[in-house]
């Protein structure tokens, strides 16, 4: 090949959002992303859909049942940065493993006026060994939880950091993708000399 | 060979670029080079004989680094399809790939390093 492979590639690393229907993955995603957040055609209407669970989420009218991602560019590290959206209903979960795979960490969001909906996210992680912390999205209207609170109620282990954000919000967005740096670099082995 | 009108592109022969990259492919489930969602493609700027208007439009949409899952968005075709039409391409040297590396990402801290020195950054 003619191209000196790492002038012209850069490193490509991904980073999981997930959480239930409705949560505000792709907001977060977008409010992160350089781009407009990329998606498959798939959309479909809540209204459309049976199954779904609308309590508590009367806003929302469409969710997306394929990838749904964007990007973010480190250019003088010669790094992208990869922000996946996770299909949020369960007959999509056949997409995770490839989502998965090779992914540095994720991003739970919560809800907190229906934490139940994370809870698959929380397990799946789990059982992947796929480290995450979950981010409580602040909705308007929704009861603040002490964090503390919440980690009960998911029965999370003391080492999964719990963050508030508002997924809206851009500079949120990147606070909580930090704080899942540093939880990684607190899990990764240190450096061997 | 019928021209069909543009507005019916859904029908017969238009309605090749979904279904002719496995045709063309000659059955492959999958294609000759590996490509992972995040796969680079790159268009080299040699053309090839025979492409067909989707091989061209997805050569459009890289002339620089450009992931596997980006092309798919851009070109509304699932995932797996794009993947083929790439290979093809790959296959006759009009673009270059580079699989994204084998990561040890999560406990590569150099990595995580500069990812978050980046993010503190914006």
């Amino acid at each position: 090949m003619a191209y000196n492979e790492s002038d012209v590639f850069p490193t490509q690393v991904k980073i999981l959002i997930a959480g239930g229907f409705g949560v505000g993955k792709t907001t977060f995603v977008g409010a992160a992303s350089e781009i407009e957040p990329l998606s498959t055609e798939e959309l479909i209407t809540a209204a459309s859909v049976g199954t779904d669970s609308l309590v508590g989420i009367e806003d929302k009218s469409t969710t997306t049942v394929a990838l749904d991602f964007g990007r973010i560019t480190i250019e003088q590290h010669g790094i992208v940065l990869y922000l996946f959206g996770t299909p949020g209903q369960e007959r999509f979960w056949f997409m995770w493993d490839e989502l998965s795979a090779g992914a540095l960490g994720a991003i739970v969001l919560a809800d907190t006026r229906r934490l139940q909906a994370c809870f698959e996210a929380v397990d799946f992680f789990e059982h992947r060994g796929i480290h995450f912390l979950v981010a409580v999205n602040e909705f308007q209207g929704s009861f603040r939880y002490e964090p503390e609170e919440v980690r009960a109620a998911l029965e999370l282990d003391e080492r999964v950091p719990i963050v508030l954000c508002d997924a809206r919000d851009g500079q949120s967005a990147t606070s909580t993708l930090r704080s899942l740096i540093q939880h990684l670099l607190t899990t990764a082995p240190a450096p061997s000399v | 060979m019928s021209e069909a009108g543009d507005d019916e592109v859904w029908l017969d022969d238009a309605a090749g670029p979904l279904v002719r990259p496995y045709t063309v492919s000659a059955g492959r489930t999958r294609p000759t080079v590996e490509l992972d969602l995040l796969s680079l493609v790159i268009a080299t700027g040699r053309a090839a004989r025979g492409m067909d208007i989707e091989h061209v439009k997805v050569l459009g949409l890289c002339n620089t680094p450009t992931s596997v899952a980006e092309v798919a968005a851009h070109m509304r075709l699932p995932v797996v399809v794009t993947k083929v039409l790439l290979a093809d391409l790959v296959d006759c040297e009009a673009m270059a790939t580079r699989a994204p590396k084998p990561t040890s990402g999560a406990t590569d801290r150099v990595l995580l390093e500069k990812l978050l020195d980046g993010l503190q950054r914006i």
